[in-house]
Order: structure tokens, then C-alpha cells, then sequence
């Protein structure tokens, strides 16, 4: 049922980890409904320049945090928060349709990231 | 390959096979027919159908052969409720059925009956007390379980089938996971039905049968030709019933060896991933159990990434949780038990049989403690029982 890409990313997911001080955290998803994503950034000069996560859930949700991952290294914030649920499932080769939730909880997870992130920066600026 | 998914289905034996062949060729006939080819295939059924009643103590004209369990399910359920229903409306049965037993309960509400789904303890057992308490001068009929698919837990049908005869209610038991597997004597079980599948025990798939006691009506769910005595129309499946009675006569002959045989296999797994895995459950331990079937809750990580893993390494199981289902539920059958949702996702069932061996046993202890504690580095919990970080 799962895409050999799909698969591939479960088997060898990309970028498993916490990063140690990072600039930006989102964690999203609850333990009760059987899938949580919290995705580490690091982002220096508006670029993202490392991603890691850590998932509890299924084949789908560990293959999306991978990719998203992938997809989100390099970019631009504003670049990286337009990176869309389908974009994530695209790039794997599609997702089963009971699926396609897991690759939502990838772009949320993104976002959150990102916007913790940015509410540090604005607390970073408030400050000085 | 390592084969535990023995609770979802069988192989063929090689014997069950072999007694089957000749009735897709040469003696095809239809079992209604006069001719000598028709009564040639009449005689086979008749058989198989003695060689099964003898398995469970019961008469030749109490079997149904039936399509599976699920039919036999529906049509022990339906056929006997439509046929009592000027006597009541309150049936009974357990919140763990398997789903050919629960959505045909769901689907009687609708139509204007209430239904108690009486609830199970953490061991995953239905209290004989509540079952008492359920019942109403209303109640004509329940339906529970002899064991569940999922944790293996034998339900104390003999005591809940004598409650519900002092109170003249229809009992029926499905016995998918147990018949082949435990012994059934309905010549001194109080059960007036009893559902099985072949394919559950080296028989084909695609039929089963139903018992039903001398004596209790049944409104026929297929309506067709006189077959099974007017109660299950349709040109009985002459290959696959053959096969059945062939498969139920060998696994009630080697019952009592194989089941010390698996019974050691499963101990030594479940042990074995006691000892290698922490933080992990095992449904219904306490329990009367089906000497075959495994359920290990793992903690911090989800059952379809550990099904998918040990795939990878060639082991088939099963998971319950909600991602290999299709729902965003977990098992019924954990929640039922009183596990939380976030330790019910993580659910592994190991179900053994026939050609299983001490070897994978040890292989399967050594791979899923690896691959748990990979998905544990993934997972954002747990990391404290992680033993290499």
C-alpha cells in the first residue's frame, strides 16, 4: 500500500535527532491519536540550514517527517513555509488516502517550528 | 520467511490439499443432483460433514456449512433473533467481538433492538456476573466470544452459555479462533451455536460452518435452493467443505501435542522479549489463553512502524493499531481492556502454528528488540529505556 519511496524513508529516515540549541522547535500531533512530529531547526541568515525530527508514529508519519525534513534544508523561511501537506506526499510518491493526515501533521510540524522561531526573534529584538 | 500470523489465517495442510484436488476435476458434481456424479459429491460433503460433528460432539444435522465466519456469524445472529423477536428485543453480547459479530449487533440496533455490550476486565475477560446482571425479561439472545482473535483470551463460555440456558436465552459462541485449537465438546458445552472458519484451522479459505443445537429456530439468511435443510440456500462449495472436514479431523487428532509444542514456542518468545525489551505488556497473561497468541503492548512507539520493520525482516505479524486498520482508532479490543490510546497504538500480535520452530523464535526475539529500539530513537518519548543512546 505505501510507495517504495515511502518506504525507502521509513527504512532509512533522513535527519533523525534532536539538534542541540536550536533556533527554532515545533511539536505537534498528540500520543492519544497515535502520531506526534517535533522538528528542530537551525536557521542562520533566513536560511534553514539543518532540520532534524523525532516522530512516535506510523510507516507514513516517520516517511513525511523524513521528507519534510529534506525538503525544508537550504531554504528560506518564507521558501520553507510554503512547503504544503501534498507537496510532502508528492515527493514520496503519493500516500495511501487514510494517510494523507500524516503528511498535514509534516507541514504543521514546519510551520510550528518556524513560528516558534520567529516569536524568538521577536522576543530577541524586543529585548535589545 | 517467519510466518506468526496464524490468528489471521492458515496455510493448507499438504493432506487437506490433497483430499481437495479431485473435487475441482473429476468429481465435480453438484450434490443436488440425482446422477451418480451429483451423489458421488453428496456423499463427500455428507462426510465431511460427519467427520466434523464427531470433532465437536455434536449431530450431522447441526452443521450449516456457511461461506466463513463471518457468515456463519451473521447468520447465527440474525437468523435466530428474527426468528425469537415476538419473544423480546434485548440481546447481549461483549465489547470485544470481532467485528462480523459487532456490526451485525450495530446493525440490529438500528432496526429496533437494544443491545448490552458487556464490558471486559484489563485481562481482557468478560465477568459472568455482569452477564447475570445484563439480563432482562427481555433478553433472548447473546453472543460471546470463546476466545478473542487479538489477545487469545478464552472467555468462560461453559459457566456464561449456563447462565444464559437458566434463563432460557439463545446463546452462541464464536469459535473462529478455537475450533482445531480447543477442545469442543457440545455434548456437554450448553451452547445452542457455534461459529467456525476453515481457514483459521489448515483449511481453505472461503468456508466454515455454523452449529446449531436440535431444536433452535433459524430464519434462513440466503435465500436459495433446500440446501442445509432449507436454512442456507446456495450449490454447497463441495472442494472447500471436503477440505474443512479433513483439516478439523487433524487438528483434533494432534490437538493436545501441538498445543504443548506452540504453548513452549510462544512461552519461550514471550520471555525472550520480556527479558530483551523494556517497558512492554503482555495483553491477558493472566488470563486463560490460547496456548498460540502473543499481544505485546511496546510502549513509546506505534504498532504499524513495528509491523512494517519486522516485515522488512521477513517476519509477518499483525498490529491493531489504528494505522494498520484504515481508522484513527486503535483496536477496540485495547480500549475495551482499559489501555490508554497512546499504549494501545502500540500494539504487536504474535500468533503462531503449525510450522513454527524454537529457531524463529530466537531469530524474532533478536530482530524485534533491535527494531524497537530503533523506533525508539526516532520516537520523541522514551528515550530513557533506551539501553545503547
Amino acid at each position: 500500500m505505501y510507495s517504495e519511496k515511502v518506504l525507502e524513508h521509513f527504512r532509512n529516515p533522513r535527519n533523525v535527532g534532536k539538534i542541540e540549541n536550536p533556533d527554532g522547535v515545533g511539536k505537534v500531533g498528540n500520543p492519544v491519536c497515535g502520531d506526534v512530529m517535533v522538528m528542530y531547526l537551525k536557521i542562520k541568515d533566513n536560511v534553514i540550514e539543518d532540520a532534524k525530527f523525532e516522530t512516535f508514529g506510523c510507516g507514513a508519519a516517520i516517511a513525511t517527517s523524513s521528507m519534510a525534513t529534506e525538503l525544508i534544508k537550504g531554504k528560506t523561511i518564507e521558501e520553507a513555509l510554503s512547503v504544503t501537506n501534498k507537496a510532502v506526499a508528492e515527493a514520496l510518491g503519493g500516500l495511501p488516502p487514510h494517510k494523507m493526515h500524516c503528511s498535514v501533521l509534516a507541514e504543521e510540524a514546519i510551520q510550528a517550528a518556524i513560528n516558534d522561531y520567529l516569536q524568538r526573534q521577536n522576543h530577541g529584538n524586543g529585548k535589545a | 520467511m517467519i510466518y506468526l500470523d496464524y490468528n489471521a489465517t492458515s496455510p493448507c495442510h499438504p493432506k487437506v490439499i490433497e483430499t481437495m484436488l479431485p473435487f475441482f476435476g473429476e468429481k465435480f458434481g453438484n450434490p443436488s443432483s440425482l446422477h451418480t456424479m451429483g451423489q458421488e459429491a453428496k456423499k463427500a460433503i455428507e462426510e465431511s460433514r460427519a467427520a466434523i460433528a464427531r470433532c465437536i460432539s455434536a449431530r450431522e444435522e447441526e452443521i450449516i456449512f456457511t461461506s466463513g465466519g463471518t457468515e456463519a456469524n451473521n447468520l447465527a445472529i440474525r437468523g435466530v433473533v428474527k426468528a425469537y423477536q415476538k419473544k423480546g428485543n434485548h440481546l447481549i453480547t461483549s465489547q470485544i467481538e470481532h467485528h462480523a459479530v459487532l456490526n451485525v449487533f450495530k446493525a440490529l440496533e438500528k432496526e429496533g433492538f437494544t443491545v448490552t455490550y458487556l464490558p471486559v476486565n484489563q485481562e481482557g475477560l468478560v465477568d459472568p456476573g455482569d452477564f447475570q446482571k445484563a439480563i432482562t425479561p427481555q433478553t433472548i439472545f447473546a453472543s460471546i466470544m470463546h476466545a478473542n482473535n487479538e489477545t487469545g483470551v478464552i472467555q468462560p463460555i461453559e459457566e456464561l452459555a449456563s447462565i444464559a440456558k437458566e434463563h432460557g436465552i439463545i446463546f452462541h459462541t464464536d469459535a473462529v479462533q478455537t475450533a482445531g485449537k480447543l477442545p469442543i465438546d457440545l455434548g456437554k458445552l450448553p451452547v445452542d451455536l457455534l461459529s467456525a472458519s476453515a481457514h483459521k484451522f489448515y483449511g481453505p479459505k472461503g468456508t466454515g460452518f455454523l452449529y446449531v443445537r436440535k431444536g433452535v429456530r433459524l430464519i434462513p439468511q440466503l435465500l436459495g435452493g433446500a440446501h442445509e435443510r432449507g436454512r442456507r440456500g446456495g450449490t454447497e462449495n463441495v472442494p472447500l467443505i471436503v477440505g474443512m472436514g479433513k483439516a478439523l479431523e487433524i487438528c483434533t487428532q494432534e490437538q493436545e501435542e501441538e498445543n504443548q509444542r506452540i504453548q513452549a514456542l510462544r512461552d519461550f518468545l514471550e520471555s525472550g522479549i520480556l527479558a530483551e525489551v523494556p517497558e512492554v505488556i503482555i495483553v491477558g497473561r493472566r488470563s486463560p489463553r490460547l496456548s498460540n497468541t502473543s499481544l505485546v503492548l511496546v510502549r513509546y512507539v506505534e504498532g504499524e512502524s513495528m509491523l512494517l520493520n519486522l516485515d522488512f525482516a521477513g517476519i509477518c505479524v499483525s498490529s491493531g493499531s489504528a494505522c494498520t486498520s484504515g481508522s484513527l482508532e486503535p483496536s477496540h479490543v485495547l480500549l475495551a481492556c482499559g489501555y490508554p490510546h497512546e499504549i494501545a497504538h502500540g500494539s504487536v500480535r504474535f500468533s503462531l502454528g503449525k510450522w513454527n520452530t524454537m529457531e524463529e523464535m530466537k531469530e524474532v526475539v533478536r530482530v524485534f528488540s533491535s527494531i524497537v529500539e530503533k523506533l525508539r530513537h526516532i520516537s520523541p518519548f522514551g528515550k530513557e529505556v533506551i539501553r545503547n543512546v
